[in-house]
């Protein structure tokens, strides 16, 4: 038997079978969870192809983080597959090109809003659009994935600042869902080459850097292990962890030089 | 499965019409994706995996890069399928 059986999880971020969503989504189905996934405007169609290559079928709905009217129907819409929810991984991110790749000086406030709002206000009202489906009495796991935003980064520029807030938001949150047995963690992960990392001018930077100060080796094509700790998160083993950011990152944290 | 260069062509044509809205019947061998048809590189993601599907091949992320033409990629799909 599986650590996720029995468990309804919505897996939002889905977009090609690199994504860090699409090996969580994968994961949880082989422990046993019913998974929902979701996916937005233009790229629904492309969710919907991807979503056909895991392991069981998946249904989609639509759900554009910025989008009030998709936050305020997305509970319905969860409930035309599943009767309710047990988690809910957050894999959303998106800056404006003006707001990555070393214009950090110059970026302006209307791009970084775009980046904050999408990347981290989004855990809240994901969270919150989400919460009439969580058992009063047995809450549920909500997940997000982050990048280490205790430093400045090569390139990352106001994305490192979103994220920044995504793990103050989470902790905000963990604090005032706790009562409700809601807990919320966040992966950080290594970098990992998704259609997002691409996006980022000067990745390969990355790469380096955790080619050097890994203490684990890392393989920036291999999301499996982000995604093992967000199954981890999601299952009865971290029952009273909340507001933690896991670090799923080979070490890097840890390692001065 | 092997499949014939015209065959892969018209069914190419076909993918790259519902992805991107272009009408099939431009899209030539000599076209480039991008500066000829005005694929962007997220239509083009989900061209390749339209076309994984329709033709049985795997198209690996580092080859895309190569695909400039519509004739690269009928080539890479016939080439992949034998
Ligand atoms: N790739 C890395 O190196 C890395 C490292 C650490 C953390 N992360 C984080 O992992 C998460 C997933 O990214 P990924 O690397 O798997 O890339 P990805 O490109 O596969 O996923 C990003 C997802 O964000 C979704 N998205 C963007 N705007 C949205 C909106 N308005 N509404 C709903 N969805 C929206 C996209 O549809 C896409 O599915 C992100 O939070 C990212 O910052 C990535």
């Amino acid at each position: 038997m599986g650590i996720l059986e029995g468990k309804r999880i919505l897996v939002t971020g889905v977009l090609t079978e690199a994504s860090i969503a699409f090996h969580v989504a994968r994961l949880a189905q082989a422990e046993g969870a019913q998974v929902v996934l979701s996916s937005y405007g233009r790229v629904f169609r492309l969710t919907e192809r991807i979503a056909a290559r895991l392991p069981e079928s998946a249904p989609v709905i639509e759900l554009d983080v910025t989008s009030n009217d998709d936050l305020a129907a997305l509970a319905e819409r969860v409930k035309e597959h599943v009767d309710g929810l047990d988690g809910v991984l957050h894999s959303i991110a998106f800056a404006p090109e003006a707001a990555l790749g070393g214009n950090f000086l110059n970026t302006e406030w209307a791009d970084v809003a775009t980046a904050i709002q999408v990347s981290a206000y989004s855990l809240k009202s994901l969270t919150m659009a989400c919460r009439p489906l969580f058992d009063p009495q047995k809450g549920a796991s909500i997940v997000g994935l982050d990048f280490d935003a205790t430093v400045a980064w090569p390139k990352y520029d106001w994305m490192g600042v979103a994220k920044a807030a995504l793990e103050s938001c989470a902790r905000y949150l963990a604090r005032d869902l706790g009562h409700e047995d809601i807990r919320v963690n966040l992966i950080a992960a290594g970098p990992l080459k998704t259609l997002a990392a691409k996006s980022i001018p000067g990745f390969e930077e990355f790469e380096n850097l955790w080619d050097h100060r890994a203490a684990l080796r890392w393989d920036v094509s291999d999301p499996e292990p982000a995604a093992r700790a967000a199954v981890a998160l999601f299952s009865d083993w971290f029952p009273k962890t909340t507001g933690e950011i896991i670090h799923v990152d080979g070490g890097v944290h840890a390692i001065g030089g | 499965m092997a499949h014939s260069a015209e065959e892969v062509l018209a069914g190419l044509a076909g993918i790259v019409e519902e992805v991107a809205g272009i009408p099939a019947s431009s899209v030539l061998m000599d076209k480039s994706f991008t500066d000829d048809l005005d694929v962007d590189s997220l239509s083009m993601v989900e061209v390749v995996v339209a076309a994984e599907e329709k033709f049985g091949v795997k198209i690996p992320d580092d080859e895309v890069k190569n695909l400039v033409t519509v004739g690269d990629a009928v080539n890479y799909i016939v080439k992949a399928g034998l």
